[in-house]
């Protein structure tokens, strides 16, 4: 079967892998959105917060044996507590400063966190096993299912619903959405503002460490495999605008499946098509899809 | 007025007389075009508080469009920076008038996004000669008079540019026009209530300071004659952000002592250090946001010099 002048075989697998990278860009779009919404930085070093997520499990396997299971919940949570170290002694000092000085605080710290990784491991890649329990692939009568693949899109997309559930729909996420609409009043009715603060950071920063597990059996893990993600996520970000869960999910989501598509049709344009989509949602629509001018 | 035309002097001469100091002419000519590139950045952020986090897009497309014309197409000099200097003005047209429709963060990370498009142009273009790069970019003679094979003419070029793109900057920066930008940087919203057109203020200074860049860039492939990936891509972005940083953002002279401090550090420790460069460049950015915001001449001016000029 061919669907425009395409195997269908091949058409699904693209669209799999698009679905496979929508689902990154939603998970660390989404931790991209939490922070910016109650801290008002904009984490460039989320990008190497993911790296290190994938560095994490790679040398949990290596130096201690542990496999791929503890390391979904060992390496976000190490990374989470990285992010409260920074957060304790960097972040707090530039709060009350314009949006901008956190931009260029967090890509310094990208920079020398890269720099360690590139000096320990070197720029070439390692190479991390699938689990056991997850190799292989599944038939599903019109196409074959790889099992990885599948796992991937399934536990970012209940990590990204739980996320918006818990914000949307629980008395902690309402302390949330009210602080950042205004954390001074909030922390007048007696809720621990820094405390939350510091951990939303947590929570952003382990979504991506999470992404890094994740992501660590399908790429090669290297140091620089953060920052050449997080600029396309930027322009995600762009396009979905921050004012809502939902729609970065769904933009991340829809942006991967259509760089899938682009892969199929016309390759060359498959690296620079989210940002001409940026080009046109900023004609059109320059607040964002999902976004509300502030 | 009067002490910036002083400091302008004061730059010309030490200009004219660095290369019988014993320093290297290539390393003078780099540290200046990186100098150029950062005072036109400067122009953005610090004159008129945009922050753009893709300026090696122009110093970078620039050098690859200066190379191709005089090695393919067999310009001469001026003609290749001109054209490169131009082709530069044009995409500050197109990123900077994308850009200005957000503000404040989104501004940043749409140049970021939109400068990494032209990357992965460059990585898939023809002409660019992919990971290679485009090599043996031939320097040419000025003018038909100036053969710039010699190290010497081709630095008193390079300091020409500098001094006249720095000039430039420096009478843009004072013009009612540059009144205008600062007004926009302190209070955007009272400028516009003001009866200025902001957006058309805003994109003026974005292509001018893309062009400048571009010049910037040009004139490095001719020095160096080639030109890579490196220029186009993202950590020279984040670079050209600490050198302004780091001098002082919002002064004329910041952004040359910045330049010129980076780019000696880049060469003392490269081969010394290895990758440990990029931690120490990241740890230098982050102090400087955390403790030393207005930078070495910010800072210098803050405490010498109340006498600042508006």
């Amino acid at each position: 079967m061919e669907i425009f002048g395409v195997p269908h075989q091949a058409l699904l697998g693209q669209l799999l892998l698009g679905l496979v990278n929508g689902s990154f860009y939603a998970m660390l779009s989404l931790g991209l959105a939490v922070i910016f919404g109650l801290l008002n930085i904009i984490n460039f070093a989320h990008g190497a917060m993911y790296m290190m997520g994938a560095y994490a499990a790679w040398m949990l396997l290596e130096y201690f044996q542990i496999g791929y299971w503890w390391s979904l919940l060992l390496a976000p949570l190490s990374v989470g507590a990285f992010g409260i170290l920074i957060e304790r002694v960097l972040m707090k000092w530039i709060y009350r400063l314009d949006h901008l000085y956190g931009l260029l605080l967090t890509f310094g710290l990208s920079l020398i966190l890269e720099g360690i990784y590139r000096d320990q491991f070197g720029v070439s890649g390692q190479p991390y096993q699938v689990p056991e329990l997850l190799r292989g692939a599944t038939d599903l009568g019109f196409m074959r299912l790889p099992n990885y693949r599948a796992w991937v899109v399934l536990v970012s997309l209940i990590v990204c619903l739980g996320t918006w559930y818990v914000i949307e729909r629980t008395r902690l996420g309402a302390n949330l959405r009210a602080g950042t609409e205004n954390p001074q009043l909030v922390q007048a009715f007696g809720v621990n503002v820094p405390l939350m603060v510091t951990l939303t950071f947590a929570f952003g920063v382990g979504l991506a460490g999470l992404a890094g597990v994740l992501a660590a059996p399908l790429y090669q893990i290297n140091p620089l495999m953060g920052s050449n993600l997080i600029i396309t996520v930027f322009a995600v970000v762009v396009i979905g605008g921050m004012g809502s869960i939902l729609g970065s999910i769904v933009t991340g989501i829809g942006l991967g499946l259509i760089e899938g598509l682009t892969k199929v049709f016309w390759s060359e344009a498959s690296s620079t098509v989210v940002f001409v989509i940026m080009a046109i949602v900023l004609l059109v629509r320059p607040a964002g899809l999902f976004g509300r001018e502030k | 007025m009067k002490r910036s035309y002083l400091g302008f002097i004061a730059l010309a001469v030490l200009g004219l007389l660095a290369p019988y100091t014993g320093a290297y002419p290539i390393f003078l000519m780099k540290a200046l075009c990186f100098a150029l590139f950062a005072c036109a950045f400067n122009l953005l952020l610090g004159f008129t508080g945009l922050l753009s986090f893709g300026h090696a897009a122009f110093f970078g497309s620039a050098g690859y469009v200066l190379g191709h014309s005089m090695k393919v197409w067999g310009w001469s000099p001026e003609a290749g920076l001109l054209i490169a200097t131009a082709a530069s003005g044009v995409l500050g047209v197109l990123i900077g008038g994308l850009a200005i429709r957000r503000q404040g963060i989104y501004f940043a990370m749409i140049t970021l996004a939109l400068a990494q498009m032209i990357y992965f142009f460059c990585i898939q273009a023809p002409f660019t000669g992919a990971e290679d790069g485009l090599q043996g970019v031939p320097r040419g003679v000025l003018f038909g008079v100036f053969d710039l094979s010699d190290d010497m003419s081709m630095y008193y070029l390079v300091l020409a540019i500098f001094l006249l793109g720095f000039m430039l900057i420096d009478r843009t920066v004072h013009s009612p026009f540059g009144q205008v930008l600062k007004a926009i940087r302190e209070n955007e919203a009272r400028a516009l209530s003001l009866g200025y057109e902001v957006d058309r203020y805003k994109l003026l200074a974005f292509v001018l300071s893309a062009a400048l860049s571009g010049l910037a860039g040009a004139t490095k492939t001719l020095v160096l004659g080639f030109e890579t990936l490196t220029d186009v891509n993202w950590p020279l972005s984040g670079e050209v952000v600490l050198m302004t940083l780091i001098g002082g953002i919002g002064t004329l002279f910041g952004p040359v002592v910045g330049a010129f401090l980076i780019i000696t550090l880049q060469n003392e420790l490269a081969d010394k250090v290895g990758s440990w460069v990029q931690v120490i460049l990241g740890a230098i950015f982050v102090l400087c946001v955390l403790a030393f915001r207005r930078g070495i001449v910010g800072e210098l001016s803050a405490r010498f010099g109340s006498r600042k000029n508006a």
